[in-house]
């Protein structure tokens, strides 16, 4: 067990392609700190420089308090779950997992110990003499799990665990793996795109875009207060609307682009004229049954009736259908219709503001 | 939800059966494919069939056709003599000792050639070092010069190294093989980065990897492999006839083709039927005893 650290760590393929421009991470012993990103972010070539199975360009990587750029993965003592779990195909489950640790040189006995113990844990003691192909997907992927555990490594790393595995299991295996993390207290780093992953298993969350860290907090404080734009986008289902918008004359709040003025919480309002954006949420959007009480009106070209919301698509009326789209949860006992227009109120207090050049939060 | 996909799978595989039944897979097609094999077993096995049964009878009958098509009762003589009585024409040597040489050619050929053409593409997949495309190209190039190609400066090289008449000189200009090199290259490729990343994490070095994991996914490969290699190597006229000038370092090809004279009656037919059963046994053998590993070899990839 032992705590990760990542100071300004680059990674650049055959001096051209900037996978990883920069990147500090600090994570303490026994966290667990998700990468989340979409795809060609660089989060798998963050994870294999943990690794060691990708050359670090510059930049140190240190597990528990060494810098461990030059060593070999073996000598990190890290422990790596793969996407294709990467099972040997003609080895029994048995030396799947024990064969790290006869590499080690480990004792029989205390190998045998190991295993069974994890076997256990994971509830594959009754596999052990089957070979990977006579797995389904969800034992495979304990079997993966348990080639890391039986190790006592310092740290683990996930690239993309779940991502083969269907959607029920894919929950079932997550909550599981929170509580084997928990339990083993060992530090991790893990790779998704899955937002709901992201948020339900990480201490810290780093959202990575384009080689960059946008953000590095816990899950709540990117949810309520995403740094910028890309983050709003990226964190949360639906993704947040955002509305162009201006800064009024003072003390009238903001001007948007489809009409109407609004006047979030947030201390600072931009000086007039300043080009920003409005994020809301989907959820803090609120139907209001009289016109003059709404901020914006929204005509309604998709409906997603989910049972406990509504999810209603479409575009401010005041706007055009290229002008952005506009999405709202509303209760599940709301009827809509297409070509409805909803008049509706922002939560000017859960609103965020973004400046419109830059993307970054106000 | 499983169960009923489970089953819907299996109605669609009958349904799929019974289209087959009536897409033409009839009755008849079936003789005449049946006929079509039984015709083609004919003609593979009844030449191996009729030396068989030459070499049972005497060179006197032999001599004097129509041959008979079942065996006669020189058997033992003639086998006995072939074995332990030496071969008249080809300097007393006896088959024993032919057999001999030929297995160490073709043993030492196919194990020579696995294990040349396993390291070196080991070397070219999984190893980055300067120069790694130029022999991967140099290697790809020598399929261009088979032996036959390089004959007369192979020979020059063998005798001013002193290798004529030796095992060595038999099998070693016949190892190098670019063939199976590319074989396994290709086959090298088709194993999962994520499977040699998961071995370097799990602290295996480049042996262990070799050792415990490459070579045991490329257990069906290396038995085709020793098949078609044994075979070739087994099979070889010109090299054996140019290195070897001792009888007694003759591979069993060489001795047949030598105890076969142009008057007819100076042969004796016989011993050179028992010869060719001899000749032609090790590989059938080989051939009958990996068949299982050999199919697999071909068909499918266990990953
Ligand atoms: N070996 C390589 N050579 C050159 N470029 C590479 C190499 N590996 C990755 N890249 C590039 O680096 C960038 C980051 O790749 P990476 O695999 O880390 O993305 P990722 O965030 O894991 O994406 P995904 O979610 O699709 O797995 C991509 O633009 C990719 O094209
Ligand atoms: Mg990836």
């Amino acid at each position: 067990m032992a705590t990760v650290e990542l100071k300004d760590v680059r990674k650049t393929y055959g001096g051209r392609v900037e996978a990883v421009k920069g990147i500090s991470i600090d994570i303490p012993d026994g966290a667990m700190c998700v990468l989340v990103g979409p795809s060609g972010c660089g989060k798998s070539t963050l994870l294999r420089m943990i690794a060691g199975l990708e050359e670090i360009t510059s930049g140190t990587v240190s597990i528990g308090d060494k810098v461990v750029n030059t060593l070999g993965p073996a000598e990190r003592d890290i422990a790596m779950v793969f996407q294709n779990y990467a099972l040997y195909p003609h080895m029994k489950v048995y030396d799947n997992m024990a064969y790290g640790l006869r590499n080690r040189g480990m004792d029989k006995d205390e190998i045998d110990r190991r295993v069974r113990d994890a076997a256990g844990t994971l509830g594959l003691a009754e596999l052990l003499e089957r070979r990977p192909r006579e797995l389904s997907g969800g034992q495979r992927q304990r079997v993966a799990m348990g080639r890391a555990i039986v190790r006592s490594p310092k740290a683990f790393l996930f690239d993309e665990p779940l991502s083969n595995l269907d959607a029920k299991l894919r929950g079932q295996m997550r909550i599981e793996i929170k509580n084997l993390q928990r339990s083993l207290g060992v530090t991790s780093v893990y790779v998704t795109h899955d937002q709901v992953e992201a948020m339900t298993l990480a201490d810290t969350l780093v959202v990575m875009n384009q080689g960059l860290a946008e953000q590095v907090d816990t899950p709540i404080a990117i949810y309520e207060r995403p740094a910028s734009i890309f983050v709003a986008g990226f964190i949360g289902s639906p993704a947040m609307n955002l509305l162009a918008a201006e800064g009024g004359e003072t003390g009238k709040g903001l001007k948007l682009a489809a009409g109407g003025t609004v006047k979030p919480r947030e201390t600072s309002l931009p000086e007039a004229g300043r080009k920003v954006l409005l994020g809301v949420r989907p959820e803090h959007l609120t139907l209001v049954s009289a016109r003059n009480n709404a901020d914006i009106e929204m005509k309604v070209t998709a409906v997603e009736a989910l049972g406990a919301d509504t999810l209603a698509h479409g575009y401010p009326v005041d706007g055009d259908a290229r002008a952005g789209e506009l999405i709202a949860r509303l209760p599940g006992t709301v009827r809509v219709a297409d070509g409805d227009v909803l008049p509706l109120a922002i939560d000017a207090g859960m609103a965020h503001l973004f400046d419109a050049g830059s993307g970054k939060r106000i | 939800m499983a169960e009923a996909a489970t089953q819907q799978s299996t109605a669609a595989a009958l349904g799929r059966r019974e289209q087959g039944a009536m897409l033409g897979i009839s009755r008849r097609s079936r003789y005449i494919a049946h006929a079509i094999l039984i015709v083609g077993v004919f003609i593979v096995a009844f030449p191996i069939y009729y030396t068989f049964v030459a070499s049972t009878h005497s060179l006197q009958t032999i001599l004097r056709p129509p041959l008979p098509l079942l065996p006669g009762e020189h058997f033992f003589d003639n086998y006995y003599e072939a074995l332990f009585g030496g071969v008249g024409r080809i300097g007393g040597v006896g088959v024993g000792t032919l057999l001999f040489n030929t297995t160490v050619m073709a043993l030492g050929i196919a194990i020579g050639k696995i294990v040349i053409s396993v390291l070196s593409a080991f070397a070219i997949v999984f190893f980055r070092f300067p120069g790694r495309m130029f022999f991967f190209w140099v290697i790809f190039i020598t399929l261009m010069l088979p032996v036959e190609v390089r004959i007369l400066p192979t020979y020059k090289v063998m005798v001013d190294l002193g290798l004529i008449d030796s095992y060595t000189g038999l099998i070693l200009p016949l190892m190098a093989s670019a063939t199976a090199t590319l074989l396994f290259r290709q086959f090298f490729m088709t194993i999962p980065g994520e499977l040699v990343e998961a071995a370097r994490v799990d602290g295996a070095g480049p042996w262990r990897f070799f050792k415990d994991i490459l070579m045991p996914l490329s257990k069906t490969n290396l038995a085709a492999l020793f098949v078609i290699m044994f075979i070739y190597g087994w099979t070889q006229y010109l090299w054996p006839l140019l290195v070897t000038n001792s009888n007694d370092m003759n591979t069993i090809v060489i001795a047949l083709r030598k105890m076969i004279s142009f008057a007819d009656a100076d042969t004796e037919w016989h011993l050179v039927m028992v010869t060719s059963v001899f000749a032609i046994l090790p590989p059938i053998l080989v051939v009958l005893f990996m068949q299982r590993w050999f199919v697999k070899g071909l068909v499918e990839t266990e990953k």
